[in-house]
């Protein structure tokens, strides 16, 4: 069964208007893929995001996840359990000043029996490397750490898929590398399926899928290394390149015979082909 | 400025009181106020004094932090003392010191007004002590144990709760949001240093407004989060800290009755505050 699956969803933000921020997106995600979705300001792309765990429910169309429609209320909370969020800024998530309460609020609002809640603390801590600041105040760790902590409270509930809403947009390169590592870490090992919504092109190329958003719409939908390869349709969408694949390119067209390198291990490696050449 | 606020800020160690039971520590706080207002005399205040010097080395929180917490409201002690001390309104069984004015000065005003300072020091550390020693967390669980009974008459105990608990999280946030504001107006050119008591207040104004707009942004993404983190209020809700009662609760419980005790029994044998001033005079 699909993890989650659109049909020609819309969304608007007020009802009267048809100005649709989602605009008849149809869209199937399977379980265990890592899915990165980018996309300008203002592309639709954290409204797709809100609507797959229920936050926001189509105004046309239909949503599910694992088969449950997001539109009927009392699938909510099913929905919810089984699709986790983290979101863009790491002091609005936390609600305790104690990093173990903080992991413990999810669980304790389904209602999971208090030894249970211990040891999925326990679970959660050690799944993003966070064991030793259980007793912490998250105001008082980096941005990275913080976001981690986030995560392991999504994690905590058990979902099966993890939707990052930008969450790495606010943090320092550091705290991005310890979000990404952990992210790849629970896709690979957990066979959890991550949608990472991000406008960093360079972290949608660790993902299987990369889902390009315009104008509320998908426009684009194929590995990375596919979407990267069409650097002029990218443009038009107003989206870059990844770095080394930048670099690539730039080289190229200045008549270095580099091919596309998408990370900095090709490109050096290219790079060193090239002048070996010459 | 904004950083030196211990108030409502946990102080994390290993201890005797940081292990006690939120509940114990509070019904204990309320007795350390009722205590510091039941001393009538001299040594009444030194028997809660002492209380409250035994209380800080148990809880291995450095003397220094406990005393920074009257920091805040010294302007408030100060000022309330001066008034007292000039306007001080009982009867006096000795000449006036200083009779000027509307302003009379008596022994009795002098005395009434060391107290009065003790006492709202007093009041002021012991519960920072509390709040020093317990996680908010732990201290709305016990507040929200507390008032259980409430539930009886509908008093959303939870909510109440879980508000607190999310207004104490946000405080460090935005007290640093604060200080950005600040900065960022300072570099505008705001001027927050200068001009008289109107002036000043007109300047926090741009301080306050985007201070507002945020936490409303805040909130916003929180309820967010909460929602996502599958968040249906009270109903089915299990707790993950659960609050146990022990033997240290039991020694603290008995040592604050033991203080209340001693301070009657200190009342009813040395007299009132002002009958020092017999052995003097």
């Amino acid at each position: 069964m699909e993890a989650v699956k659109f049909e020609n969803v819309k969304f608007a933000y007020r009802e009267d208007e048809e100005d649709f921020a989602v605009n008849g997106v149809t869209l199937s995600i399977g379980e265990g893929e890592f899915v990165a979705v980018l996309g300008r300001n203002g592309s639709g792309k954290s409204t797709l995001a809100k609507m797959i765990n229920a936050l926001l429910v189509p105004t046309e169309g239909r949503a599910e996840v694992f088969g449950l429609d997001t539109a009927d209320s009392k699938n909510t909370f099913e929905i919810r359990k089984s699709a986790g969020m983290v979101f863009q800024n790491p002091d609005n998530q936390t609600v305790a000043s104690i990093v173990e309460d903080d992991v413990a609020f999810g669980p304790e609002n389904i209602g999971v029996p208090r030894e249970e809640i211990g040891r999925r603390i326990d679970f959660a801590l050690n799944a993003v490397g966070m064991q030793a600041f259980r007793d912490a105040t998250p105001s008082r760790l980096s941005g990275g750490q913080k976001q981690r902590i986030a995560i392991a409270g999504v994690l905590a509930v058990m979902p099966k898929i993890m939707i990052l809403d930008e969450s790495t947009a606010m943090l320092d390169p550091k705290g991005r590398r310890e979000v990404m590592d952990v992210i790849k870490k629970l896709n690979k090992e957990r066979g959890m399926t991550v949608i990472l919504i991000t406008h960093f092109m360079d972290e949608a190329l660790e993902a299987d899928r990369a889902i390009v958003m315009h104008r509320g719409e998908v426009v684009m939908d194929g590995t990375p290394e596919e979407i990267f390869s069409r650097s002029d349709e990218l443009e038009t969408y107003n989206l870059t390149l990844p770095r080394a694949a930048y670099i690539s390119k730039k080289l190229a067209e200045g008549g270095m015979p580099v091919k596309g390198a998408f990370n900095a291990e090709e490109l050096a490696e290219e790079i060193c082909a090239s002048l070996q050449k010459i | 400025m904004l950083n030196d606020v211990t108030f409502g800020q946990y102080y994390p160690a290993k201890s005797f009181v940081h292990s006690m039971d939120p509940r114990a520590k509070i019904v204990l706080m309320i007795a350390f106020i009722v205590a510091i207002f039941l001393a009538k005399n001299f040594f009444g205040l030194a028997a809660v004094i002492l209380f409250l010097i035994v209380a800080v080395a148990f809880s291995r929180v450095p003397f220094g932090r406990v005393l920074r917490s009257v920091k805040m409201i010294l302007f408030l002690i100060i000022f309330t003392a001066v008034l007292n001390l000039f306007f001080y309104s009982g009867s006096s069984s000795y000449k006036p010191l200083v009779d000027w004015w509307i302003i009379t000065i008596t022994y009795e005003s002098i005395i009434n007004t060391i107290f009065l300072a003790f006492r709202l020091f007093l009041l002021v550390m012991g519960t920072s002590v509390l709040t020093l020693t317990t996680t908010p967390v732990a201290l709305t669980d016990g507040i929200e144990s507390l008032l259980t009974p409430l539930k009886w008459i509908k008093f959303p105990v939870h909510e109440l709760a879980l508000i607190m608990s999310i207004a104490l999280r946000f405080i460090p946030t935005l007290m640093d949001e604060t200080n950005r504001i600040v900065a960022a107006q300072k570099a505008r050119g705001a001027d927050f240093e200068t001009g008289g008591l109107i002036k000043r207040a007109k300047a926090v104004v741009p301080i306050l407004i985007p201070l507002l707009v945020s936490a409303f942004r805040r909130a916003e993404d929180l309820g967010d989060a909460m929602d996502a983190r599958c968040y249906s209020g009270a109903k089915g809700r299990t707790k993950y800290k659960k609050l146990t009662f022990t033997w240290r609760d039991l020694i603290g419980l008995l040592f604050v009755a033991a203080l209340i005790t001693g301070i009657v029994f200190l009342n009813i044998y040395l007299g009132g505050k002002f009958e020092i001033l017999g052995y003097f005079l």
